[in-house]
């Protein structure tokens, strides 16, 4: 594998997230803010110098508790944000399932979803006529095909964003807490799936909060804490031991 | 751009079919209603406004109607156009899409209103007894330059909206002023030379003149005519690429 083309690396990659309550405030707010100096936007760095870098058929676990930085990173390393500092680079395509079942629209079919989910993705309409009926069978939601999507249950909702994520077979495939959906045996067939697909040569980063799942699956990993990179290595049982063990200690 | 576009063409087609299912909610008169809005505005307005305004001027139903089809377009173009990059904060925080293409899917939705309010226009001149000529051919002109415009508006007003959410209430208010301000109902001929220059400042006036001309004096409009709705239209869509472009990455801090 170590001759294998880089296809996604982070150099030195700082983001500055804004927060403050500037959200939300009209014009007129905002104009009397600023005219009496009220206006506050603090900065604060979501995520500070990580560098790491992925070759094709890795498959790479982002742990971290809560707040450690990790969407921030994806949506950097998906394009949705800009890195304040530092570069991303990617080779391919990415497909990124940030919180997976959010995005879907009420209203519309399961096969309309479907569709318009695969079109987000950057597919072709002629792939996704190809690709429906695997997608609604993985999914297990063909009887469900012509319900608004409002009536599902959330569970079904991201079993049907999981079998288009992982049925499109993009070149990296980032998927950010998925594998926590579903009942037991559709998380077995979701593991599976995903095994296939690293087998398979595609690029993921998968972000979980079940360490079990990046210890089966993963072969490299990243630990973020508080926005800094703790440990970027391929070492992943020692670094899920001694992750582990700092969970224990923050709660001793 | 152009290959981007031709790339996500397939979400474009998704995201139209969204809008115009979710719109009428799989209504049966559907897109009727949205016609009946500007009918409706000029079925009022001529009652009220022929006694006043229409005594001395032949066709003024065609008259009016000139006014009414563009400025009702406008308002519903910038009125859709500037809530739709806010309704779709849920997906372009998620997945890294171009922005404008859920402006596109709203224009082409108003587009398709415009067009078929549009047929009902060529009718009623038929009514009116008003000569069609080739000239009417022109018409596509200042239909392409107000399109480009609202295109422009829109992205601006999109933009602007995620920063300020009282935008929504500001423009409102203003689009009730254009109307006024857009001589839809009376003619411009009794004023001062200094309001005429106003009023040739104002788009969308420009572009009903335009139509009148065409339609009710049968004359062409002048190559400065041409060059101003070009050049008003290149103004506002250069506005909203720079807004999209500039503040690109920056939206998704205040949805």
């Amino acid at each position: 594998m170590s001759d294998a083309k880089t296809m996604l690396s982070c150099q030195n990659v700082s983001i500055r997230y804004r927060v403050g309550d500037f959200k939300n405030i009209g014009l007129k707010e905002w104009v009397m803010r600023r005219l009496t100096g009220h206006y506050q936007a603090v900065d604060f760095w979501a995520v500070r110098d990580v560098s790491f870098g992925i070759r094709k058929g890795d498959m790479l676990g982002i742990i971290g508790t809560n707040g450690a930085g990790k969407s921030t990173l994806l949506k950097a390393i998906s394009g949705i944000m800009e890195p304040t500092r530092g570069r991303v680079s990617r080779q391919g395509q990415v497909a990124a399932l940030l919180e997976l079942a959010s995005g879907f629209d009420g209203d519309l079919t399961v096969k309309e979803n479907a569709y318009l989910r695969g079109a987000m993705l950057g597919y072709t309409r002629s792939f996704m006529d190809e690709t429906y009926d695997q997608i609604v069978d993985f999914a297990e939601l063909r009887e469900y095909e012509t319900r608004p999507f409002k009536q599902l249950s959330s569970g079904m909702k991201s079993r049907l964003a999981f079998a288009i994520a992982s049925l499109v077979k993009p070149e990296i495939l980032i998927l950010d807490e998925v594998l926590a959906v579903g009942d037991g045996a559709f998380r077995r067939k979701s593991e599976a799936k995903m095994r296939e697909i690293i087998t398979g040569g595609a690029t993921t980063i998968l972000v979980s909060h079940s360490i079990g799942q990046v210890r089966a699956l993963c072969n490299k990993i990243l630990w973020l804490d508080k926005g800094r990179q703790v440990a970027f290595t391929d070492d992943v049982k020692g670094c899920c031991d001694r992750y582990e063990a700092f969970l224990a200690g923050k709660t001793a | 751009m152009l290959r981007k576009l031709l790339r996500y063409r397939f979400l474009l087609e998704e995201l139209i079919k969204r809008d115009f299912k979710k719109k009428y909610k799989r209504t049966i008169l559907g897109v009727g209603w949205s016609m009946l809005m500007p009918l409706f505005t000029l079925l009022v307005m001529k009652v009220v406004f022929a006694q006043f305004f229409g005594r001395n001027m032949a066709h003024y139903t065609t008259y009016l109607f000139c006014g009414n089809l563009l400025y009702c377009w406008f308002s519903e173009a910038t009125n859709s156009g500037m809530l739709s990059l806010y309704a779709n904060a849920a997906i372009f925080t998620k997945v890294n899409v171009p922005k404008y293409l859920f402006l596109f899917s709203g224009c082409v939705q108003t587009l398709i209103n415009f067009a078929l309010t549009l047929l009902v226009f060529l009718l009623f001149c038929w009514l009116d007894d008003v000569p069609f000529s080739w000239r009417f051919l022109l018409l596509a002109y200042p239909v392409a330059t107000l399109l480009v415009f609202n295109v422009g508006i829109g992205l601006i007003l999109s933009a602007l909206f995620i920063f300020f959410r009282d935008i929504d209430y500001l423009w409102r208010v203003f689009l009730q002023l254009l109307m006024y301000g857009s001589a839809i109902f009376y003619t411009v001929d009794g004023f001062p030379a200094k309001m005429k220059f106003a009023f040739a400042c104002n788009p969308v006036y420009r572009h009903i003149d335009y139509f009148r001309e065409i339609v009710l004096s049968g004359a062409v409009p002048s190559l400065e005519t041409h060059l101003t709705l070009a050049g008003f239209a290149l103004a506002a869509l250069l506005g909203g690429i720079f807004m999209y472009k500039h503040y690109n990455t920056t939206f998704l801090y205040y949805v």
